[in-house]
Formats: C-alpha cells, structure tokens, sequence
C-alpha cells in the first residue's frame, strides 16, 4: 500500500457558538490517512463525526489545530477540486436527469472543458449500476438509486478523496448491503481514499481498513480499530470470527466513549 | 388571498377516488363543472321569469347571451386596452418583484432596508392607491399599468424570497466542495428551485393583474373593461354590463391557463 499520507489532522478542535453557549464539537483530534486507505468513523450521534468532514473539505474552518490535505491548507484542495462528497441525503437537483445531475462537478467552474474526466458520466451511472436510467428524474427514483446517483456524481472528476457522510443510513439494511459492497468495488477500481461515516458498526468493519471510534460530545478519538480482513470482501464474511472479533471490539470501544 | 404558497405536493394529485373507475373520474372532472353552470343558468332564467324581475335589475341569460354577440365590436374594443394593461402590469410587476427577490436573499442590508416598505405599500388599499395614480401619470395607460404592476408586485416578491431560500442545504454544500461561484450557485441551485414557488405566485398574478387594470380604468378613463362596466351601469344597460363582467373573467382565466401551461412546460420535473 501506498504510504503517503492523504488527510492530517492534529489537535483539531471545534466549538460553535449559540445562543445557549460555547458547543464543543470536536477537541483534540487528530488522525492520518493515507493514499487509498479505506478509513469509517463511527460514533455516538451529535459527536462531531459530520463536522470533522466539514472541517476537512473547507465548508467549516477549525477553532483550534491544523489539517492538512495532500500536503496543503484545505482551501487549496477544494479549488484543486479534489474532494468527491455524499451526504447523507442525495441531494440531487430535481430538475435535472439522472444523467445530468452525475455531470454536474463538470459544468461548475468549466472543469469538464479544463481537464479530461476519467470517466463518462454514461459509465459511472452503469458502475453503480443504473444503466438505462439516464433520463429519469429523481423524483422518478428510489432513495436507493438516488443515493448511487449521488455517489456517480462524487466521482465523476475522479477526485483522490471521497467522503461520504452516513451516505446509507436512510436505507433498508438489504438495499444498505448491496451498496457497500458496490463501494467497496468501485472502491478497488478506483484507488480513492475513503472516509466513511457511520452510525453502523458492522458497516464499518464491513467497508474499512481502519475503524476510527469516537466518543460523544465533544468527539476525540478513543480507540483505532485495524480490520484484519483481506480484500475483496463478500457479505460472507461477516459469519467469520475475525468479523465478529472486530465488530465486537469496536462496540467495547463505544460502551467505553 | 394568502401570498405564501406552500411547495407542490406530487403526489397528492395521483390519489384517486376511491371506488369510481378512470372513466367515471374523468366524466367527474371535465362534464360535472360544466353541467353545474347550466344548472346555475337555468335556475337564474327561473328566477327572472317566476318573480319577474325587471331586465335593467337583472338581465336574463338569454339577453346577455345576445349582448356578447350583437354587441361584439364594443366589447373587443374595451377588451383590447384591458388585456395590454393587464399584461403590462402582470410583466412590470413580477419582473421588478423577481429582482427585488433576488436583490434580497443575496444582500441582507438591501432586505432589512426595503422590506418592511413593500409591506407597508401592500397595506395600503388598492382603491386608495389609484386615484393618487391617476393623479400622477395622467389619464393613458401608464397608471393602470402601474396599479396592476403593483398589486402583482407583493404576492411575488414573498413568494420568491421563500423558493430563493428553499434550496437544498446539501445541494447548496456541495456547491461549495465544487468551489461554485455565487452566480453558478444561483443558476444551478437557487433559481431552478424558486421556480414551483414562482409559478405558485404567477398563477395568482395572472388574476389579479385584471383585476387591477379594471379597478384602474373605473377611476380615471375613457375605454377599457372596467370604463365599459362603469358605463353601462349608470345607463342601466345591464345585459351589456353582464357580458363585460363575463368578459373580464373570461380573460382574467385566459391569463390563468396561460400560465398553467407555461408551468407543466417548465417545471416538468415536478410531476
């Protein structure tokens, strides 16, 4: 594996400001992730999980430490573009195709003039599995297939780092396990890093490398979990016992935030 | 009238009646409508001729029925200026509203400086505001312009401002991973989402601005349907009174279609 390291966060800390006082989202964290890696952070509600994500792409600026993204400030990232992001609703701009919303990240900024896309906005509807719904509205779509819309945007530019905030938590859990496992593919195919939040324990053993525990409010990192599971994964392998046995140290991991 | 429309509901137009088949919902929708209005034309004809009502009070159906045929050149002749006011008033008005939106939700100084003066200039009442129109811009077109103008000036501004703030949060964060300028943000996110809210606002408009023409030309002029309907009451000419009112609404629905149809073009997506 590539060991440069993608994403830096040191003694990262995050307090809001309201009407009731000073909110302490995140304090003190600080983490490392490298090219390619595949990293879930999991979590109580509330602690700071999405805000980290915010923090990392620009959209929040952090109140104490510095992070660093591709050896530059995050500004610097999001104008070199180099963030694909799913949140936890799709998102998708109503009165545009499917195939229309997946071409968006070209049309801002000329991007798509400037530079090359590494993939046709065409084929990444048919990577996550949408071929013959281009046109269709997304009123027109389930929530499943909104979301995978929402993720064929993400990677339309090819961006080195994907993040995804609880991109699946709305769904069913047999719509929820097909789409890990097409991530975990495109994932392969692609070589992006990943940071994943999720409520979803074995989601995260399931997708990850690293496990990234944190605790309620204000969100610090307790505990980092390595997923000893050799890739590609099936939906198998959750009846194994290293499965089990990381599931299991990731909710010790939580009892104890 | 209530100015905020609430977003469409999609699916609330699909529930059907429970029981009756397609064929007996369409008979509902497109026959009952319309046997209700000669019902409606029947009893009135009844009535005239039970009670005998004088033909200057009410005139009946029949006579007014006549009127819009032999009297067809006088009508069209006062229609023709309604329908430029009304139109110019419907154009005016939500042109100046949809900059005055966007004006707002893009620079807080500029809402918190000139909303409260377009409430104020909403509470005023539209008869009280004409007479001094009229005063101002004289006898031509330009003051029933300006009174259908500004009572569709209000409705679309409160709608336009709530559809600008409508959009997507998370459609408006990933503008901003994307690195969007303001402009690009606007064009993608905030104008294609006002445009349900707009159209709700336009709809209402279309109506009004008639009648804002027709209350304009009732105070100060010398042709119109308003001026037409002035007219023939003092003259006791009620079957050509009835058939300019017939006229007006006839327009002022014109208007409303129009629009109707120009929203299911441009807002496809939302069905």
């Amino acid at each position: 594996m590539n060991t440069a390291v993608e994403i830096a966060c040191r003694g990262v800390g995050m307090v809001f400001p309201t009407s009731a006082g000073p909110l302490h989202a995140l304090q003190d964290v600080s983490l490392s992730i490298r090219r390619g890696e595949f990293v879930s952070l999991i979590g109580p509600s509330g602690c700071g999980k999405s805000t980290l994500l915010r923090l990392i792409t620009d959209v929040l600026h952090p109140t104490t430490g510095t992070i660093t993204v591709r050896d530059g400030p995050p500004a610097q990232a999001r104008l070199g573009r180099e963030f694909g992001f799913v949140f936890q609703q799709p998102g998708l701009l109503l009165w545009r195709s499917a195939l229309a919303n997946v071409s968006l990240p070209l049309e801002v900024g000329g991007w798509g003039r400037r530079h090359t896309p590494p993939h046709r906005p065409e084929e990444l509807l048919e990577l996550v599995g949408l071929a013959g719904f281009e046109r269709a509205y997304p009123r027109q779509l389930s929530g499943g297939m909104q979301q995978r819309v929402a993720i064929a945007r993400a990677l339309v530019t090819g961006p080195p780092i994907l993040l995804m905030d609880e991109p699946f938590g709305a769904l069913d859990e047999i719509t929820r396990d097909h789409l890990n496992q097409e991530l975990l593919r495109i994932w392969r195919a692609t070589g992006t890093t990943i940071l994943f939040v999720t409520h979803s324990i074995p989601e995260a053993v399931f997708l990850s490398g690293r496990v990234l525990v944190f605790s309620s409010r204000p969100g610090r990192i307790v505990e980092e979990i390595e997923v000893d599971l050799p890739y590609p994964r099936q939906q198998g392998i959750k009846d194994t016992p290293e499965f089990v046995r990381s599931t299991a140290a990731v909710r010790r991991a939580l009892a104890g935030a | 009238m209530r100015a905020v429309a609430s977003a469409p509901q999609p699916e609330a137009a699909q529930v059907s009646v429970r029981g009756a088949s397609p064929r007996v919902q369409l008979l509902r929708r497109f026959l009952l409508p319309p046997i209700a209005f000669i019902v409606i034309v029947l009893i009135w004809q009844l009535i005239i001729v039970a009670f005998s009502v004088p033909h200057y009070i009410i005139p009946s159906p029949a006579a007014v029925a006549q009127a819009l045929v032999t009297q067809r050149r006088m009508l069209w002749i006062n229609a023709v200026p309604t329908i430029f006011e009304s139109l110019g008033g419907f154009l005016l008005g939500n042109v100046v509203a949809i900059i005055a939106a966007v004006a707002f939700v893009h620079n807080r100084t500029m809402e918190r400086t000139f909303y409260p003066l377009a409430v104020a200039i909403r509470t005023v009442p539209i008869v009280a505001i004409s007479p001094i129109l009229v005063l101002l811009l004289g006898n031509g077109y330009s003051p029933k312009v300006a009174i259908a103008a500004l009572i569709t000036f209000f409705p679309t501004l409160v709608n336009m401002v709530e559809g600008l703030r409508a959009a997507d949060p998370q459609a408006l964060e990933l503008m901003h991973v994307l690195s969007a300028s303001k402009g690009e943000t606007f064009r993608y996110v905030r104008w294609p989402s006002s445009l349900p809210y707009l159209f709700a606002a336009l709809r209402v408009a279309s109506t009004s601005s008639v009648l804002g023409a027709i209350v304009a030309e009732w105070i100060g002029s010398n042709k119109g349907l308003g001026y037409l309907i002035v007219l023939t009451t003092y003259d006791f000419r009620t079957a050509l009174l009835y058939s300019a009112m017939a006229l007006a609404s006839a327009l002022a629905l014109a208007f409303f279609l129009l629009i109707s149809i120009f929203e299911w073009v441009v807002v496809r997506w939302q069905r």
